[in-house]
């Protein structure tokens, strides 16, 4: 396994790399860009790159401006402020109209660390999705972020693309990795339970997967990286053989991933359905591996949503 | 200046109204004060200023105009229906269930509409993104917007004022509609927003202040803001809310307001006798 990288630095990475092929991306930041990592296109593309100050609802819309000439703007700042501060712009001037404009947003959720709970977005993408025709996107690691980028890019229309500050552990860099918007990645098969997850969570499935395993129990595994358009069909086609769903994500239990699935399930396949994730609270301060095991937001945690949700089988 | 142009360009203003007049009306709902404040700078910037092209709406090369206070759109929308974007015949279905013309503009279903506005302080926002990327790619198409003196409390139009200013967008142009009015009442109580002029010379704008129903005074302001280079203008236009219908005329109640049938007639009568009394062929 190759060194950790957070998604962030993947996709300022990404953003310089593809910056080149691609001559209509300009990135807007707002005063954020050594933390968002838009910094390093910045470095190699000053003359498309374009600092808003701190003034997030002027950048989106300017965003949606730059966007109907033609331009693919990559908008960036926390979640927080992305989602949050500017869901009116991101709604009204960009999905209103849906414009082709990348709102993506960096240090969301717990894993923020020590910013503390003004900076930990555990509610951005029940916010996004509820935007008609908004596509949401949750990377699990640097490979898969990099991929979620380029096929941003080569989608016509608004696209919420979530990043975080931790280092995370790569594990899509095998070679039949393929990324596409909607398609969810069966990571591994099971026959009594299916653990659906993003972001940094898939990696702590795959782990809780292993404890399970210890303990007789089969887990499938399935990456979701895109909230919207959820890829029903995987998720309820492995819920057929296995009977119960875990969702975990690094979000409010509310409204995001776990909501998603519960509500295609209910809708196509009623089994059991655990949510795992934040629990409707508030972050803290702390150093974010810390804020992790504080939250229970690892292979633990999902092991024990696992049990609850063999208790519910019929 | 022209004479006969000018004539031309009031005659367009009042035709402009009465069609504000009609969707308003016909919608049973809608916003007319601030349609026919903005009435002549519509008439200005689509019968004189703006190079665009009816047969071609998304003309790359054209002029962008985004309406910010998109409440006004009746206004708007009988500027496009004059200038030929789509048939006056759709004015009437204003607001209609399954009509076109939608209670805020819509960029993706109306010709003519180059920017999506309604939520306050955003079209202006937007306005400086299509400025923006003419200077990136070095195109000489210009940009204009539209704002309300009561949207100007929006904290986002002076995040826009910054940023225009920031990046020397000397080809946009932002018009204030100064009417002193807004829903609770006159601006200057609501919240204060004066004064504009040292306010926005301090941000560092070319600052051009006209009466704002003053035909000669907005051309010469449009120009004037053209050959202003390196930071972007801003025309000032003092206006009255409700221009050309006497009983709606500095009403803060006919912000959102349509007449009833009564009152409808009185403002047809008026503003036709207004268009008759400028003479020449109608």
């Amino acid at each position: 396994m190759a060194d950790k990288i957070a998604t962030r630095e993947a996709y300022g990475n990404a953003l310089a790399e593809l910056g080149e092929r691609y001559e209509n991306i300009v990135v807007l930041d707002a005063d954020l860009a050594e933390a968002t990592k838009t910094c390093i296109f910045k470095k190699k593309f000053p003359e498309r790159f374009f600092d808003c100050g701190i003034a997030e609802n002027n950048m989106y819309s300017v965003a949606a401006g730059l966007s109907t000439c033609g331009k693919i703007p990559f908008a960036s700042t926390f979640a927080m402020f992305a989602a949050g501060r500017s869901f009116d712009q991101v709604r009204n001037s960009i999905g209103y109209p849906h414009l082709n404009v990348k709102i993506c947003a960096t240090h969301a959720g717990i894993s923020v660390g020590e910013d503390g709970a003004t900076h930990q977005c555990n509610e951005d993408i029940a916010l996004m999705r509820t935007i008609p025709g908004m596509v949401v996107i949750n990377p699990s690691d640097a490979v898969e972020a990099r991929c979620a980028v380029e096929a941003a890019i080569n989608y016509n229309g608004p696209v919420y693309i979530r990043f975080g500050r931790l280092a995370l552990p790569i594990f899509n860099d095998n070679d039949d990795y393929k990324f596409e918007i909607g398609k969810a990645i069966k990571l591994a098969e099971g026959k009594d339970v299916t653990i659906v997850a993003n972001g940094m969570m898939v990696y702590e499935a795959l782990e809780a997967r292993k404890m399970l395993l210890e303990n007789g129990i089969s887990a499938s595994v399935i990456n979701a990286h895109t909230v919207k358009p959820l890829d029903v069909k995987t998720i309820v086609d492995d819920a057929k053989i296995t009977g119960a769903v875990v969702v975990s994500e690094e979000h409010n239990i509310i409204g995001g991933l776990g909501s998603a699935v519960a509500e295609a399930i209910g809708e196509n396949y009623p089994v059991p359905v655990v949510k795992h994730g934040v629990n409707d609270v508030f972050g803290k301060s702390g150093p974010a591996k810390e804020l992790i095991e504080y939250y229970g937001l690892n292979a633990k945690g999902i092991c024990e949503k696992v049990k609850i949700a063999l208790s519910l089988k019929r | 200046m022209d004479k006969q142009k000018i004539l031309e360009l009031k005659k367009i203003a009042t035709d402009i109204r009465l069609g504000a007049v009609e969707a308003v009306y016909n919608a049973k709902s809608g916003h007319p004060g601030g349609a026919l404040s903005s009435a002549d700078i519509l008439a200005c910037l689509y019968f004189s200023e703006l190079n665009v092209d009816v047969n071609n709406p998304k003309w790359e090369g054209r002029d962008r105009f985004v309406l910010s206070k998109g409440h006004s759109c009746p206004g708007l929308y009988s500027a496009l229906a004059l200038k030929g974007f789509f048939p006056a015949e759709e004015l009437k279905s204003f607001r209609h269930t399954g009509a076109l013309l939608q209670g805020h503009p819509d960029m993706k279903a109306i010709k003519g509409v180059d920017m999506s506005a309604g939520s306050l302080g955003q079209g202006f926002s937007c306005a400086c993104g299509m400025a923006l990327a003419g200077k990136v790619d070095g195109k000489n198409y210009r940009t204009y917007t539209l704002i309300g003196d009561g949207e100007s409390q929006e904290g986002q139009v002076w995040e826009a004022i910054m940023f225009a200013a920031h990046y020397k967008l000397d080809n946009l142009c932002l018009i204030i509609d100064n009417n002193g009015l807004q829903i609770d009442g006159k601006v200057s109580d609501v919240m204060n927003t004066m004064p504009y002029e040292s306010k926005l010379l301090a941000f560092g704008w070319n600052v051009i202040t006209i009466d704002g129903h003053n035909i000669e005074e907005i051309l010469g302001a449009l120009e004037n803001a053209r050959a202003t280079k390196g930071k972007p203008s801003v025309i000032v236009a003092k206006t009255i809310k409700g221009k050309g219908v006497s009983f709606m005329e500095n009403q803060a109640s006919w912000h959102g307001k349509a007449p009833n049938e009564e009152q409808y007639n009185i403002a047809v009568s008026e503003l036709t006798a207004y268009k008759n009394s400028l003479g020449g062929n109608n």
